[in-house]
This record gives structure tokens, C-alpha cells and sequence, in this order.
């Protein structure tokens, strides 16, 4: 198999409030000879709320950071479910509008850029599953997660639009019985719990303006895999993770029950499995306990 | 010729549910031949007339432009009409499929659900043109198709309810008004022929109802038979707002511009200036046990610490010479 490498556009949330995400690919992709060149220059993609007060502005910023991508000559990689979204959809827009793209590139050019459209952007979830495959991962495993019943948390911004994902992420996937995340889980040993909430939205972007919807929806979430006997949970998204491991005392509070569930980031699930130090994978930036690992 | 029909046998689980005699929903099973034409609609009907002629449903027009057929199987929401059944097996590889109403919770009886709430919070965003038109007129009001292309297609919407009860913010917030009440509310408010969008952007920006408690978990995306793109339109009604300079001050309207101003010095968002900013100084500090319990975990970065994106200057420089929208 060829080498496989990718330009990692890291997003904020890996570089400030989770850096347990970034420890933890990192360490990850070194462990299984995947090379990640770190896209620095990059801003933030809006977070899908930039595109509420300007949407142009949002899709000039989003198409910049491909471009560094491109001159890499390199595929695109995200690690966060909204970063994913936002750059795919601007992939989107711009490969289908020739005039947007040409409004879009007329003002890349005041800065020497230009994006032209030769980078995919996909999550690291899909590029794992996809390009390095769940065959060889098994392979590598160390400490099979025979023990553990882990809950798949997919997140909404990697599964939908449906359309979005099978054309940017190059893969299928039902948004209504999401499986790759369980595939997953199951290729390292674990058993994947079924419940209803694992394609459901944690309410992550209206935590500032609606506080109780999004304690209520991740409550939901966290109750169900609870419920349905969930050692812990996984997911691929940073945002999703800050709602249901940060937040988890002000969610049990809304909910009027009991929460001690461990969430883990994807990588730092593999990362276990692979049979990495937790230290190297930032477990002990998680807030809700996980010292059972 | 063969005439011989290729038949899959599929079992469905049927939501069944009397609102009169009924302390408790339950589900019925009933097996089928179905051959690879059949949609939907069809089976709804086959229960009817070959198992259980009580089981009740909506139906009318037979060509996906009524929306009274939606309802959803194994969680997806389609238009009954429309949706081929062997194409739901190869969605969810499977040979059973779970048929129920659009929200079990508002169920009536079997499939029919109450959707008062749907048509009262639709009512509330006047989904009509408001012009004056004289009485008399001698000649149409012309419409150029470059001013139609603005209603971005929000006019296909059939009302069928699909995008609403699959709205996780609807099941939450009972005054949020709802993906097909924004996409309708936008409809009108572009219309170039429309006077009521003053008023109508003055309802979707009250927080609680409004649009600023979307969630954003593009479930009403996936979930529309036409493709109106629910998100798309309350992402339009936002930008609206600002447009128009009416966009008041508060949580929501900084939080969406603060991502401009930590973008500007920073490049990467300073996340927790941004919820200082969204918050204000002291709004900020009911967030105070969560950022000590973050604090003590290193998940916080002081200001002086705060990274910066390489090349800050080229962004800088877009934001100057791209932003299009003041506030």
C-alpha cells in the first residue's frame, strides 16, 4: 500500500479547549505510518455560525484554508464534525457556481491564493476506514476492547446532509442507521451498543442561546447509551465531545438524574486499543472520569 | 414471456394506537409479499383492505404534493406516496420495516397524528403576500425570473410536516417555530412583491420562537421529499436580520459576529473570548463552574498564550476586503 498522507486542518477546538484530540491523531497516526502535515495557516471555518452574519466572508476564509491544502498537493483531513461540514459544503458550492468561484477567487487573489478544487476533504473517521482500512487496523490492535460496551456517537455535521457526505467524505452511510462508527468499535474488539440517539444532534450550537434545549438533547443522548448499558461512549466530533464531557454535571442537573458516563474523542478510543499510553492521549485533559481505562 | 411476478417478503411493525380506547400505542406485524413497484402508500392500503380495515392513515393526492401521506419508517421521514419499499431495504438492509407516524406523541390513531401545532405556528409567520394590489388592475406585477430565483425553490414546500417532526429543537422547545415555518417565513419575505418582512423578521428573531435556537443538526435538510433545504432558508432569515438592520443586541447576534472579530486577531477562534463577548461580563460568569472544572483539566488557554494562525495578515486582509455585512 502506498503511503498514506494527508493535510490535517486541525480546527480551533483541537488547539484549545480539547487538546486531547490533537494529542491523541497524532499519536494514532504515527503509531499506524500515517503522515499528517499540520495546516497552520488555517483560520476558523465559522462553525457554521460566521455564515449567519456573513455568508460570503465565511466562504472566502473556508476556501483559504483548502488552498493551503492544494498546494500541498495533499487531501484534506478534518477531526471535527463541523469543520468537516463547513469546509465540504464551501468544496461544494464553489466546484458547482463557477461565479461564485470566480467571486471567491477574485478575492484570494489579493493574498496570492487561489483555490482551484484538487483537495477532498473528508473526516479522518471516513479516511480510516476508507483509505487505510478496518482489516489492517484490526491487525494492529493491542488491548482488544473485548470488555467494553461503547456507545457511537456520530454527531449531525459528518452524516448530514446525506448527499454532502457521500459526495465530499466518499462514503456511504444512512443518516437515519449510521454504521461506520460501530464497524469501527467493533474492528477493535468492543461491542457497539445500539440506541436510538446515536445519530442525534447534542444541541452543541445553541448552548449559548438556548441552554436548556442543548442540555436536554445531549441529556438525551447520554441517557440513552446510559440506558442501554454503555460503558462509554466515542465520538468523532469535538464539539459534540465539550457537550457530553464537559457539560455532564450541568446536563445531569437539567435531566434530574445521575450522569457518570466517559466519552471518549475517536482517536483516543483507537489510540487504547492500539495499545498507546492514555498519557499520550490526553486522557487526563477529559473531564468526566475515565480512569477505568 | 415469463408473467411471473419476483415478489421479497417483508415484514412490517406497525404503529397501532386508538387516541378514544387506547391507554397504550402498540406495535402489529404484518407480512407481505411486495413486488419491486410497489410504494409505500401501497402497503398503508394492503393493511387496510387485507388485515385491518380500522387501521387509518392520510391520503390523498397520490403525487407527492399534498403532504398528508408523511410518516416515517424505521425513523426516516418519507412521503408514503412516493417511496419505493424495496429501495428502504437496500437503505437499511433489512427485511423488516417499522411503520409510524410522523411524532408518536401526537398520535390520533395509527398513522394520523395532530398537526395543530404544525398549522398554528405556521399561521403566526403570515405565509402569504402581503401587497396592495388594486382592486382593478390593468396589468399582471411582473416578476423577473432572476427575482423568483431568489425564493430559492422555498415555494416547492408542500407542507407535509416532514422537516418539523424530525426537528430535534421542536421536541424540546414547544414556541420554536419550526424548519417549514422559517422556509415558508422566507418565501414571502423574498418575494419582491411582499410588504410584511419588517414583520415577520421581527417574530423569527425572538429568542426562544425564533431562529437564533436552531440547532443546526441538518435534520430538516435530509428529511424534505422536495428538496427545499429548510436550513439553507433560516440561514437566509439570519443573514436577513443583519440586512436590515434588525438584528437586536444580544447572546445570539454577538455570538455569530464574535466569530468575525476573534477571527481578525487571532485567525483560529479564541474560544473563550468568544463566549465573553457573546455573554457579556457578567452573563460570562454563569459559566464559571464549567470553565474551573476545564481549567483544572488544561483545557483552557490564558489570553497570553492564545495562538495565532500562520500568514494572520492574509486573513486580515479578506476579512477586510470580503466582509459584506455590518452590525
Amino acid at each position: 500500500m502506498a503511503e498514506l498522507k494527508y493535510a490535517l486542518y486541525t480546527g480551533c477546538t483541537a488547539r484549545e479547549s480539547t487538546p486531547e484530540l490533537l494529542m491523541s491523531t497524532l499519536a494514532v497516526a504515527e503509531k499506524l505510518g500515517i503522515e499528517l502535515v499540520l495546516l497552520d495557516e488555517a483560520s476558523c471555518c465559522g462553525a457554521s455560525h460566521l455564515q449567519d452574519f456573513d455568508d460570503f466572508l465565511s466562504l472566502v476564509l473556508n476556501a483559504r484554508n483548502i488552498c493551503y491544502a492544494e498546494k500541498l498537493e495533499l487531501p484534506m483531513i478534518t477531526i471535527c464534525n463541523t469543520c468537516q461540514l463547513n469546509t465540504a459544503m464551501t468544496k461544494e458550492r464553489l466546484d458547482n457556481d463557477d461565479d461564485l468561484k470566480s467571486q471567491v477567487n477574485e478575492k484570494l487573489a489579493e493574498v496570492g491564493l487561489e483555490y482551484k478544487g484538487t483537495s477532498s476533504v473528508r473526516h479522518f473517521l471516513y479516511a480510516l476506514i476508507d483509505d487505510y482500512g478496518l482489516d489492517k487496523l484490526a491487525e494492529k490492535v493491542e488491548k482488544p476492547l473485548s470488555d467494553f460496551n461503547v456507545a457511537a456517537f456520530y454527531g449531525c455535521h459528518n452524516i448530514r446532509p446525506s448527499h454532502l457526505h457521500t459526495e465530499q467524505n466518499g462514503s456511504e452511510e444512512n443518516p437515519y442507521n449510521p454504521t461506520s462508527l460501530d464497524r469501527l468499535i467493533e474492528a477493535l474488539q468492543g461491542k457497539s451498543v445500539d440506541y436510538e440517539s446515536k445519530n442525534k444532534c447534542c444541541g452543541f450550537h445553541a448552548d449559548l442561546q438556548a441552554p436548556k434545549t442543548a442540555n436536554r438533547l445531549t441529556g438525551t443522548a447520554l441517557l440513552d447509551a446510559m440506558d442501554n448499558d454503555a460503558d462509554m461512549m466515542v465520538t468523532p466530533c469535538p464539539l459534540c465531545h465539550l457537550n457530553m464531557d464537559v457539560k455532564q454535571h450541568a446536563v445531569a442537573k437539567e435531566m434530574g438524574r445521575d450522569i457518570a458516563m466517559p466519552v471518549l474523542h475517536l482517536p483516543q478510543l483507537i489510540g487504547l486499543a492500539l495499545g498507546i499510553e492514555p498519557q499520550k492521549l490526553g486522557l487526563q485533559h477529559n473531564v468526566a472520569d475515565v480512569t477505568f481505562v | 414471456m415469463s408473467t411471473e411476478r419476483i415478489t421479497k417478503k417483508i415484514t412490517f411493525k406497525t404503529f397501532r394506537f386508538n387516541a378514544e380506547t387506547d391507554y397504550l400505542p402498540y406495535f402489529k406485524t404484518y407480512e407481505m409479499e411486495v413486488g419491486k413497484d410497489e410504494l409505500v402508500l401501497d402497503i398503508l392500503n394492503r393493511i387496510k383492505w387485507e388485515f385491518d380495515g380500522s387501521f387509518s392513515y392520510r391520503r390523498s393526492c397520490r403525487h407527492g404534493i399534498c403532504g398528508a401521506c408523511a410518516i416515517k419508517v424505521n425513523g426516516k421521514p418519507v412521503l408514503s406516496c412516493k417511496q419505493n419499499v424495496w429501495e428502504l431495504l437496500e437503505i437499511f438492509k433489512t427485511d423488516t420495516l417499522l411503520l409510524e407516524p410522523q411524532n408518536k406523541g401526537r398520535a390520533v390513531k395509527d398513522m394520523i397524528i395532530d398537526r395543530s401545532d404544525f398549522w398554528e405556528k405556521h399561521a403566526k409567520l403570515k405565509p402569504y403576500l402581503e401587497a396592495e394590489i388594486d382592486e382593478h388592475p390593468e396589468e399582471e406585477i411582473r416578476v423577473s425570473p432572476k427575482e423568483a430565483e431568489a425564493l430559492l425553490e422555498a415555494d416547492y414546500c408542500i407542507q407535509c410536516g416532514s422537516c418539523y417532526y424530525a426537528c430535534p429543537v421542536v421536541e424540546v422547545n414547544e414556541e420554536y417555530f419550526g424548519p417549514a415555518q422559517f422556509a415558508k417565513a422566507y418565501r414571502f419575505n423574498a418575494d419582491v412583491r411582499d410588504n410584511a418582512k419588517t414583520e415577520r423578521l421581527e417574530k423569527v428573531r425572538e429568542m426562544g420562537p425564533g431562529v437564533w435556537d436552531c440547532v443546526k443538526c441538518m435534520e430538516c435538510a435530509e428529511a424534505c421529499p422536495k428538496d427545499v433545504n429548510p436550513i439553507e432558508k433560516i440561514t437566509k432569515l439570519h443573514n436577513q436580520l443583519f440586512e436590515e438592520g434588525l438584528a437586536q443586541d444580544n447572546v445570539a447576534t454577538r455570538h455569530a459576529v464574535g466569530f468575525k472579530h476573534s477571527i481578525v486577531k487571532h485567525g483560529i477562534l479564541d474560544e473563550g473570548e468568544l463566549v465573553r463577548y457573546s455573554e457579556g461580563n457578567i452573563g460570562v460568569l454563569k459559566h464559571l463552574p464549567e470553565a474551573i472544572a476545564m481549567f483544572k483539566k488544561g483545557k483552557i488557554i490564558m489570553p497570553w498564550n492564545m495562538p495565532k494562525s500562520k500568514n494572520l495578515d492574509e486573513i486580515q486582509t479578506l476579512v477586510k476586503s470580503s466582509s459584506k455585512v455590518k452590525f
